[in-house]
């Protein structure tokens, strides 16, 4: 089977992330967009490093598994305190810095 | 050349008076007077020790020098701040000092009620450290710094009593007019700088023989016009009138004795460069004639007794500025005749101050007449004046104008005619306006009110004006007895051959008393033997009512350079407004514009933001895509 195929399926899966993030509301929703689209990243990475037969496109995976856990940490933690001030998970709610 | 490490006391006392006068402040009002006055004789004592050296050396030895300090040294240009005192400074000095003296002493009364009385000889004591400087400078810088220094005093002197606006305006008209001549006197430096590579006189002078003429005449020219501004010449002369706003002896120091003939003093320094560039020094007498016989028109018709007297002390300068045009054979006499004229100027300013002293500060000579036995003092020594200026042998003003006349007739061709006809009419018109105020205040029928109690003036004042007759009566005879005048300057100046004689020197004083004697009968006819009304007569001829407006010279400088100052002003106000401002204004207006049109696409939702990431991520793609491949 040749490599190209996962660059294919990572393509595909960044779009459905990106979508969407554009696409809906809810703000978890967006969320599990977010981590979509970073393993996304993450797959092509590893596919990346597999085509060059180095390990840098492992080791970058790894670096971006750690943001992605320090970014569900803090982005959750904004979700909730947010829901908990406005009943809401809308993020089109959140849009107060307008005015 | 001898150096001379006593010089710089001429100009460190009075400068120390005035410093010491000014930081000391109200606390030094008790004795500031004589502390000024001390310092003014202390300079003049040191100006006579230095005469008295210089007499006992050889003619070519005469002239010293001190350095102070090297003021500039830039690569191969040097400037030092050195004096030089030779024969034409020492004359200066001399009559800067002396007068000066006389003048503190003078206004120690003058001045008495005064209670500015301490910043008044502040003032007077600065003048002369700067006037010192100004004629002790060795070269064109140094001078410019004194010419600067006496134009600053003059300013502080004439708007002295400047809480009346009409006396600030009059300071402040000075001043800016000076400004004019000052700024010829800088671009004639900088003109020898940038062509000759000097600015010192002596370097100057032997620059001067390589230079080419236009360069010279350009230096000439300008240095005209510092002396124009300076010496109160056609056509920045308008000034002078005002300048009689200040105090009596500031007249009598600066407008009448020495600042004003400042202009004279630099062309015959800078003989060398007059003398190469005849353009140049054609335009100097052509000054010179214009402005003699414009002071003398605009005597005539004044009433104003100080403004008679400035009119015809800028006519006298006229014939100072033409003789100095002369060449080499004139520059002697003009020097000669600015010395009597100190003598006798002054003393007929001190000797008005007197008169304006005892009739309660009135000027109006109509208002006067019949001071003669109120004030038997001032009479006789502003008698003794007078007949000096208006040029009576045996008095001063006799030799020195008489020398000038026929010097002038000696010029050569229709230029010595015209010159001549033009000093022998300012001789009668002289006489004429002379003898009207001479009548109008002393020997008329008396015209002031009872309210009015004219009395002589105090010792303090009468002794310096009789000093000063004194000088007005023997000075010219002194200087002329033997050529004895001209042998002492000689020296500095090249003589080129003799001169042709027009005409016969005993002809030509016989011409000038003619002249002289048809002045004076006019207005002994017109005021002595006739009524003289107490206000100005309203039914005269437009030449009078043209005279009375100074020649027109503030309605043409008002028409000329005023006016069309002033809407030039305005129109750079406008321009200013409109194109600088309006740009400033425009990309305020822009980056406001801007700013609330891009404030649109900040609307706040998040997904729109990341729409906006996720288009610029591809572009940016793109962008790369299309480059690489």
């Amino acid at each position: 089977m040749s490599l190209d195929n996962y660059l294919y399926l990572s393509a595909i899966l960044f779009t459905i992330g990106a979508v969407g993030v554009v696409v809906r509301r809810n703000a978890i929703v967006v969320f599990m967009c977010i981590e979509l689209m970073l393993n996304a990243a993450n797959l092509s990475l590893v596919t990346f490093s597999r085509i060059n037969g180095t390990l840098d496109g492992q080791v970058v995976a790894f670096f971006t598994m750690v943001v992605a856990a320090c970014e569900v940490v803090v982005g959750l933690a904004i979700i909730v305190t947010i829901y908990r001030s406005r009943r809401s998970a809308s993020i089109d709610d959140a849009s107060l810095l307008k005015r | 050349m001898a150096t001379n490490n006593g010089l710089v006391y001429l100009i460190a006392l009075p400068l120390f008076g005035a410093l010491a006068l000014l930081l000391l402040g109200r606390k030094a009002d008790k004795w500031g007077h004589l502390l000024a006055t001390a310092m003014s004789a202390g300079s003049f004592a040191v100006g006579l020790i230095q005469l008295s050296q210089m007499l006992d050396r050889e003619a070519e030895l005469r002239p010293v020098t001190q350095k102070l300090f090297t003021w500039i040294s830039v690569g191969s240009f040097n400037v030092d701040a050195s004096l030089l005192l030779d024969q034409l400074s020492i004359c200066f000095v001399l009559l800067i000092t002396g007068v000066g003296t006389l003048i503190h002493i003078y206004s120690i009364s003058y001045m008495s009620h005064d209670k500015d009385r301490r910043r008044f000889f502040a003032y007077l004591n600065l003048f002369i450290a700067a006037m010192l400087l100004l004629v002790l400078g060795d070269s064109y810088l140094n001078l410019y710094v004194g010419w600067e220094g006496v134009g600053l005093a003059s300013y502080l002197l004439i708007g002295f009593w400047n809480q009346k606006p009409a006396y600030a305006t009059a300071s402040k008209k000075a001043f800016v007019m000076n400004r004019i001549g000052d700024m010829g006197l800088s671009f004639a430096i900088m003109i020898a700088f940038a062509s000759l590579g000097t600015v010192s006189f002596s370097g100057v002078k032997e620059e001067a023989e390589f230079a080419s003429e236009a360069t010279m005449t350009a230096i000439g020219i300008m240095l005209l016009v510092a002396a124009v501004g300076k010496s109160a010449q056609f056509p920045l002369q308008a000034w002078l009138g005002d300048a009689m706003a200040g105090p009596t002896p500031v007249s009598a120091l600066i407008h009448a004795a020495t600042m004003v003939t400042a202009g004279v003093y630099l062309i015959v320094r800078s003989n060398f460069v007059f003398d190469a560039a005849p353009t140049a020094q054609l335009l100097v007498v052509i000054v010179g004639a214009i402005t003699l016989l414009f002071g003398a028109i605009i005597g005539m018709a004044k009433d104003d007794i100080k403004k008679a007297l400035a009119a015809s002390t800028m006519s006298q300068i006229g014939y100072m500025i033409l003789a100095s045009g002369l060449g080499p054979a004139g520059y002697a006499f003009a020097i000669m005749h600015l010395l009597t004229h100190g003598f006798f100027k002054a003393g007929m300013f001190l000797g008005a101050g007197s008169v304006m002293h005892g009739m309660n500060d009135e000027v109006n000579m109509r208002k006067y007449g019949g001071l003669r036995k109120f004030m038997p003092i001032t009479f006789v020594t502003f008698g003794l004046g007078y007949l000096a200026i208006i040029g009576v042998p045996p008095f001063a003003g006799f030799y020195s104008k008489d020398m000038i006349i026929e010097t002038a007739l000696n010029a050569g061709g229709a230029k010595g005619i015209i010159l001549g006809s033009v000093t022998l009419l300012g001789a009668a018109i002289t006489a004429f306006y002379m003898t009207r105020v001479m009548i109008l205040t002393f020997t008329s029928p008396k015209r002031w009110d009872d309210n009015q109690h004219p009395h002589e003036s105090p010792a303090l004042m009468w002794v310096p004006m009789v000093i000063l007759s004194i000088g007005s009566v023997i000075s010219g005879y002194l200087l002329y007895r033997g050529k004895a005048f001209k042998h002492w300057l000689e020296p500095l100046f090249e003589e080129h051959g003799e001169h042709t004689e027009l005409l016969p020197p005993i002809v030509v004083s016989g011409l000038a008393l003619t002249m002289v004697a048809i002045g004076v009968a006019i207005a002994v006819i017109k005021y002595q033997l006739s009524e003289i009304d107490n206000v100005a007569p309203e039914k005269v001829s437009i030449f009078t009512r043209i005279a009375r407006r100074d020649l027109l010279q503030d309605d043409v400088n008002e028409a000329l350079f005023m006016r069309p100052g002033q809407a030039l002003t305005s129109a750079l106000v406008k321009i200013d407004d409109s194109v600088v401002d309006g740009a400033v204004r425009g990309v305020g207006k822009m980056a406001l514009g801007s700013g609330s049109a891009l404030r649109e696409t900040q609307t706040g939702f998040v997904r729109s933001y990341a729409v906006l990431i996720l288009i610029g991520a591809a572009a940016l793609i793109a962008a790369i895509w299309v480059v690489t491949t």
